[in-house]
């Protein structure tokens, strides 16, 4: 059964990808972009990664689908047909497929319990998060404290983006965002006339944030976290600015607290590790910062968390808003 | 008390990684550049303590999180990394002190917070990079590094840069993924992520076919974003359109950084495991360098546009450091390494030359400048002097790193001579098209000679002649890099059997 | 058997949106599509890794209270594709900023024109 359904799901992908690059209309290669991931997040959860999937679920389908039609909105959605070097791209991109092919024929023992990717540092893992963290999502464990510096990394790979895509489209339109303010525009009010979008996102929107804050501080427990949290309670946001206009959304949540989030997430996280250092431990050692090195790493871990949370919703409000205003009078 | 000396690797990245939110939030624009080029300073002096700590044979492994080497990330100095260590800080170090002025024309009033933040962030991007010692924490910082050079790289006015970012954008990416795939499939061969782990295990299945599809896809993608040829195509314009100092700090250090990892995973991980791969590594490089030399001087020969004529010289330069350590020997690799300094300091002064120019002349045909030298005798000397310096002439630092490479060749016999035909040809064109830029900035009138241009700004002046006598110093007294170079070369050939 | 075919028909499928993905991304002369295919290039490798990671009749790397002996898969490939999935966003929602920054400078978002245009410039 399971065989059957990952097997359609596999081959759906492939169908889905091919449609993606045929289409000559770029708003329906992202709409296929976005069931893409959904179908991605369903295979992810098969191969037991539910963490994966809720991620790839909520930024892959959602927020990354709501940012390309965001820039689509501003550049057009019809793409000249046709390619450009076709033979250098088939040759190229056949040469890279038959070498990755080629490294099946040694037999990668996928599956298989005993193969090496299973050994050695992963059973460690397992055996050390009930003894040195004792929380019971493994995942949260190496994701926060045993490889808590590579996440570290990420947060300012988010922080980065943040700060380019401020630099590239933040500052043109102030002046036109500072006159909107005294005269509405029309087209900034959203669906505000249109009632059953509203009911129902009304209605969405507290789910939404609750399901974002369970999944913020639930992360230990089972599936969720710090990214995936940012990202659905800067998908309420964004929902709330489709519907009530971007002017509302901004009114509630100001540049400068996003901003602020990205900034302080950001910092957060660095804190806990030079109070750390401080401590007397080393860069990110959460045991140290309590006597009791086991409740010490469950501070840590709920700090860095909520750091995370705070700069990828700071970073991905940012980025919308920061294409929002781009769209000037007549886009939402 | 807390023992920082023990912890100076990773204060190394985190002091520009923390520094960079809180400028992000400095209004005031001079608050933003003053403390960008404090903890830019702050962490050369980082890079030369560690120095000094490697040669007196400290050791600086340590435990992230305090979770033991295999299991959680390591990071680790040895003399390699110090040398480049020494490279990023410096010129990020050298170039901000220099590009206040600059920058404040390059870059609007009020993105300039943000901008240095993103300069701070590229810094430790690279320092991540540098001291780490596991494969997947190496593609996070590789991420840092790269998104920070795109932003910087944007940032400028010119919109000439913005397909060139993007150019570099989708390139650098299909270079980390395909880092990431090489990586991925180690891991699913040895079960783990720590490089000198790795070395360890790869052992018991170096012949198999995912290792050597690994080192591949590791080779190329690296090979990407290190701008060896030919697979340069993002370099030349994303340099000539970026705003003149990140054209500085990046022709610097970004390629490097990435040469770097390709030495470092081809040396401590394939070469000791791989059958054969050293005579691999050297068949499919050195045709490869030869020819990043002879055709990137040879377009540099015909190039009209300043920066970007810079930029293809710094192509076939990546060529020099490859066709070093293709030949896998002690002083190929000493000569490569040496030329990775040199170069940066050669590079760094002819751009820092550049932005003097760029602050009186709006653009950088090479009829721009004609003349320049009258009215600019002080940024045209420090050009010269760069120039020098990339030709290798006796005295500079050029001279010192194409001498190792010149003795490294006639180790090798017959094929040897051949590369000191292949050098000398090369140094020649080099001669020839930094002698167009002298000839047309010493000996044509100005276009119109009736303006006067005014000197560059002195603390740019001052800055540009730093650097272009640390190419005379390093020329007379070139201990410091040839010891660490040598040192590093030993640490990598100490892999090969 | 059944099963290892249905993980190898995983790589497979790995290498097929590879191919896809990196297809896009050199021959589509739109940026929007070189994007698009450079997520799908991307997509791609966290496949890789998450099939690697399976462990056959294992369930979630979480433990569930009362249970032992559990078989988990490993927890460490997930992570690096928690990783690399956000890593992603981040360089998509930045190609996406220089795409726009383009068409506001260019008026265009083929590759072709824009160099047409920088030529003539």
């Amino acid at each position: 059964m399971t065989f059957l359904f990952s097997a359609f799901v596999l081959t759906l992908l492939v169908v889905t990808a091919l449609a993606i690059v045929r289409t000559g209309n770029l708003f329906v290669a992202i709409m296929l972009t976005g069931i893409f991931s959904l179908l991605m997040a369903v295979i992810f959860f098969l191969l037991d990664a539910p963490d994966v999937a809720l991620t790839e679920a909520t930024i892959g389908a959602g927020i990354s689908t709501v940012l390309f039609l965001g820039a689509l909105a501003l550049t057009g959605e019809h793409e000249r047909t046709g390619s450009t070097n076709r033979p250098l791209a088939l040759v190229v991109v056949i040469a890279t497929a038959l070498i990755v092919i080629y490294a099946t024929f040694d037999k990668p023992r996928f599956g298989d319990p005993q193969a090496p990717v299973q050994q050695h540092v992963a059973p460690w893992y397992l055996e050390h998060t009930p003894e040195s963290i004792d929380i019971p999502n493994s995942v949260t464990a190496v994701l926060g404290s045993f490889r808590g510096y590579d996440t570290l990394g990420e947060v300012f790979v988010v922080f980065t983006a943040g700060i380019g895509v401020l630099i590239l489209l933040g500052s043109a339109p102030a002046m036109r965002s500072g006159k909107d303010r005294t005269r509405p525009v029309r087209s900034s009010e959203g669906l505000r006339h249109y009632l059953i979008p509203r009911v129902v996102g009304r209605f969405l929107i507290p789910v939404i944030l609750l399901f974002g804050l369970y999944v913020q501080f639930h992360g230990d427990y089972g599936p969720g976290g710090g990214f995936q949290a940012g990202a659905l309670i800067a998908a309420a946001f964004i929902l709330y600015a489709l519907l009530e206009g971007k002017e509302q959304a901004l009114a509630v949540l100001p540049r400068q607290v996003l901003t602020a989030l990205m900034v302080g997430g950001a910092l957060l996280y660095g804190g806990v590790g030079v109070a750390s250092m401080l401590l007397g431990g080393n860069f990110l050692d959460y045991s140290v910062l309590t006597s009791n090195p086991i409740t010490g790493q469950h501070i840590g871990l709920l700090l860095i968390e909520v750091g995370v949370g705070a700069t990828v919703m700071g970073v991905l409000l940012s980025v919308f808003h920061a294409f929002a205003a781009r769209g000037g009078h007549e886009k939402c | 008390m807390v023992n920082w000396s023990q912890h100076l690797p990773v204060l190394q990245v985190i002091i520009p990684m923390l520094c960079a939110p809180l400028v992000a939030l400095l209004q005031p624009r001079s608050f933003a550049w003053f403390a960008a080029t404090a903890t830019s300073l702050f962490a050369f002096v980082i890079a030369i303590m560690i120095t000094t700590g490697v040669f007196a044979g400290q050791d600086y492994s340590y435990n992230m999180g305090s979770w033991p080497a295999p299991y959680g990330i390591e990071l680790g100095v040895d003399a390699f990394s110090a040398i480049l260590l020494l490279i990023v800080t410096g010129a990020s170090a050298l170039a901000l002190l220099a590009g206040r002025s600059s920058l404040d024309t390059d870059i609007e009033t009020d993105r300039q917070p943000f901008f240095y933040a993103a300069w701070l962030l590229a810094l430790a991007g690279m320092s991540g990079i540098l001291v780490s010692a596991d494969a997947f924490n190496i593609f996070v910082f590789m991420e840092i590094s790269a998104l920070a050079s795109y932003v910087l790289v944007a940032s400028g006015g010119d919109r000439r840069a913005l397909p060139a970012v993007f150019k570099y954008l989708i390139m650098g990416t299909i270079g980390a993924t395909f880092y990431l795939i090489g990586i991925g499939l180690i891991y699913l061969m040895t079960g783990t992520l720590n490089l000198a782990d790795m070395e360890l295990r790869i052992h018991e299945v170096a012949d198999q076919k995912p290792i050597l599809v690994a080192a591949g896809f590791i080779t190329i993608g690296l090979a990407l974003k290190a701008a060896v040829f030919p697979l340069h195509m993002w370099l030349p314009n994303t340099y000539t359109y970026a705003p003149t100092i990140v054209t500085v700090f990046l022709a610097a250090c970004s390629t490097k950084v990435s040469l770097y990892l390709l030495l470092r995973f081809d040396f401590f991980v394939f070469q000791p495991n791989l059958v054969n791969h050293d005579i691999q590594f050297s068949y499919y490089l050195m045709p490869l360098a030869v020819l990043a030399i002879l055709i990137a001087s040879a377009v540099a020969l015909f190039e009209q546009n300043l920066k970007r004529m810079l930029a293809y010289s710094s192509v076939a330069q990546i060529g020099y450091i490859m066709l070093g350590a293709s030949l896998v020997s002690l002083t190929g690799l000493t000569a490569g390494i040496v030329h990775m300094f040199n170069h940066a300091l050669a590079k760094g002064t002819l751009f820092l030359a550049v932005a003097c120019l760029a602050t009186r002349i709006p653009e950088f045909r090479l009829s721009d400048v004609s003349g320049a030298a009258r009215d600019m005798p002080w940024t045209m000397g420090a050009f010269v002097v760069g120039g020098l310096s990339l030709i290798g002439i006796p005295g500079t630092a050029g001279f010192i790193s194409k001498w190792y490479l010149i003795s490294a060749a006639l180790g090798e016999g017959i094929i040897g001579i051949a590369l000191v035909a292949v050098i000398v040809v090369s140094s020649l064109m080099a001669l020839a098209y930094i002698w167009r830029v002298i000839e047309i900035a010493y000996f044509r009138t100005p276009k119109n000679s009736a303006v006067t241009l005014r000197e560059a700004p002195p603390v740019l002046l001052a800055a540009t002649w730093t650097a272009a006598l640390a190419n005379i110093y390093f020329g007379l007294v070139p201990s410091l890099p040839v010891s660490l170079s040598s040192s590093a070369a030993e640490t990598l050939m100490r892999h090969v059997p | 058997m059944l099963m290892e075919l249905l993980r190898l028909y995983h790589y497979w499928v790995f290498a097929m949106l590879l191919m896809i993905g990196f297809y896009a991304v050199v021959a589509k002369p739109n940026l929007i599509k070189k994007l698009i295919g450079l997520s799908l290039f991307q997509a791609a490798v966290f496949l890789l890794y998450i099939t690697m990671g399976k462990v056959d009749g294992g369930t979630a790397p979480i433990f569930q209270p009362g249970l032992v002996n559990q078989v988990f898969s490993n927890p460490l490939p997930q992570v690096l594709i928690l990783t690399a999935i956000v890593v992603g966003i981040s360089t998509m929602a930045l190609g996406l900023g220089i795409v726009v920054r383009i068409k506001e400078e260019y008026g265009s978002t083929e590759e072709d024109v824009i160099q047409e245009i920088n030529r003539r410039w």
